[in-house]
């Protein structure tokens, strides 16, 4: 459900921290911003206990369901992840 | 040994009578070596009242997000920049929800929304939601949809909610500075035509919103007053884009101070863990609240932020030896 991703992941899969974009994300899915600019971790560690909220591949939001076990995300134009 | 323990010993413990504001303030301003000693009181009484049982409940947003409320703890409020979207969740997803939570050993179910109060749709969808429960999963469905009219509370005592959730978040006096769309009297309304409906009332709140310790000594003795059936205990979790998005988080020591003082204001009331216990408590603080007055837990997720697996919690109760509560018990 969450921690670091080794590499790219496909849609549909779940990957963590990186969200739908996996390692090679290139925003990151808790605040949205660039993966590569910026400290992150405390992002990694707040996804610990969050869903993502951005999509990794485009920076838009997406829709989030949390259920009692897991969680569903849906980027408009990247498909759903789920955990 | 503090008097005020000595005086909840004979009152709490013996007679069944919880603490009064001025009471459950002296232990809210225990020193930490007191704190041991306050927990394990607090654990005779939850035992001598309520029993050793846990009751388990799962929840579930039906509605998330887009609310027009300005609740400033909220991530689901539209009314601040939170990356929280709105979303509806499907009939047979619901259904789903509750098997897996059912799965869990628990008894309850509990089906929330964001919303100021419920429209008609969402009256259907809940009608619909917890018809559709009902007929396939044995398990008790609760809700928490906002404010009600007095059609609305029979129209859900119709559909067989047994217990309705309502917290009031925070005392009167602190209120204001965390909601300003609705008032805490409005609030208080709802949850009179509740008790009055024959459903079980379940009211708590949120501590770490900024409340003084006499705000939360107050807190606690309006939900004395209140005496509802369960009271969940959050922690705030400062959600992103929040007016309350920089507050720290409550500090351990503190929260366990806080478990101890609403227990010993309310021997008898089932005090559940809700929201913000892994920041706050993490693992050993969850185990030390459970020996201090907690009886009831909110197994796996939470509405927009992730729990604990359930399984950790439920081999945590095997490990202290409580038992779960059967369904059986509930009804």
């Amino acid at each position: 459900m969450s921690g670091d991703t080794t590499g790219p992941a496909p849609l549909g899969t779940s990957t963590g921290f990186g969200g739908p974009a996996g390692a090679g994300a290139s925003w990151c899915d808790r605040c949205g911003t660039p993966t590569g600019e910026g400290d992150h971790t405390a992002c990694r560690a707040a996804r610990q206990l969050e869903p993502p909220r951005y999509c990794g591949h485009c920076r838009r939001r997406m829709k989030v369901q949390v259920l009692p076990v897991g969680w569903a995300a849906v980027c408009v134009e990247h498909g759903e992840t789920r955990a | 040994m503090p008097e005020i323990l000595d005086q909840a010993r004979t009152q709490v413990l013996e007679n069944g009578v919880g603490l009064d504001e001025a009471g459950v303030l002296a232990v809210l301003n225990l020193p930490d070596e007191h704190l041991p000693a306050a927990l394990q009181l607090a654990h005779e009484v939850r035992m001598r009242w309520c029993g050793p049982e846990v009751e388990v409940e799962g929840i579930v947003s039906l509605k998330t997000g887009g609310c027009p409320e300005d609740c400033h703890f909220c991530s689901q409020s539209g009314l601040f920049t939170s990356p929280v979207r709105a979303v509806w969740l499907d009939i047979p997803s619901l259904v789903e929800a509750a098997k897996q939570t059912a799965k869990t050993g628990a008894t309850e179910f509990c089906i929330v929304a964001a919303v100021r109060g419920p429209d008609d749709r969402l009256m259907r969808q809940l009608r619909e939601g917890v018809a559709a429960i009902q007929a396939e999963v044995d398990i008790q469905v609760a809700a928490s949809v906002g404010m009600l009219t007095q059609e609305q509370v029979d129209e859900l005592v119709e559909m067989g909610v047994h217990r309705y959730n309502h917290n009031l978040e925070t005392c009167r006096s602190y209120f204001p500075n965390v909601v300003t769309t609705h008032s805490w009297e409005e609030r208080w309304e709802t949850l009179r035509m509740v008790r009055e409906s024959g459903m079980e009332v379940c009211c708590g709140g949120i501590l770490g919103l900024g409340e003084s310790v006499e705000q939360r000594a107050e807190f606690a003795a309006q939900l004395a007053e209140l005496d509802p059936h369960e009271v969940p205990l959050n922690f705030l979790n400062p959600r992103p884009g929040t007016p309350l998005g920089d507050r720290s988080v409550v500090e351990g020591k503190d929260a366990l101070r806080a478990i101890a003082a609403f227990r010993l204001a309310m021997p008898r009331t089932i005090l559940r863990y809700a929201g913000g216990r892994e920041l706050t408590l993490g693992d050993l603080g969850t185990r030390s609240g459970l020996l201090g007055g907690i009886n009831a837990v909110i197994v796996g997720n939470y509405l927009t932020t992730l729990g604990r697996p359930a399984t950790t919690d439920l081999e945590l109760l095997q490990d202290l030896k409580m038992p779960v509560k059967a369904l059986s018990a509930t009804l």
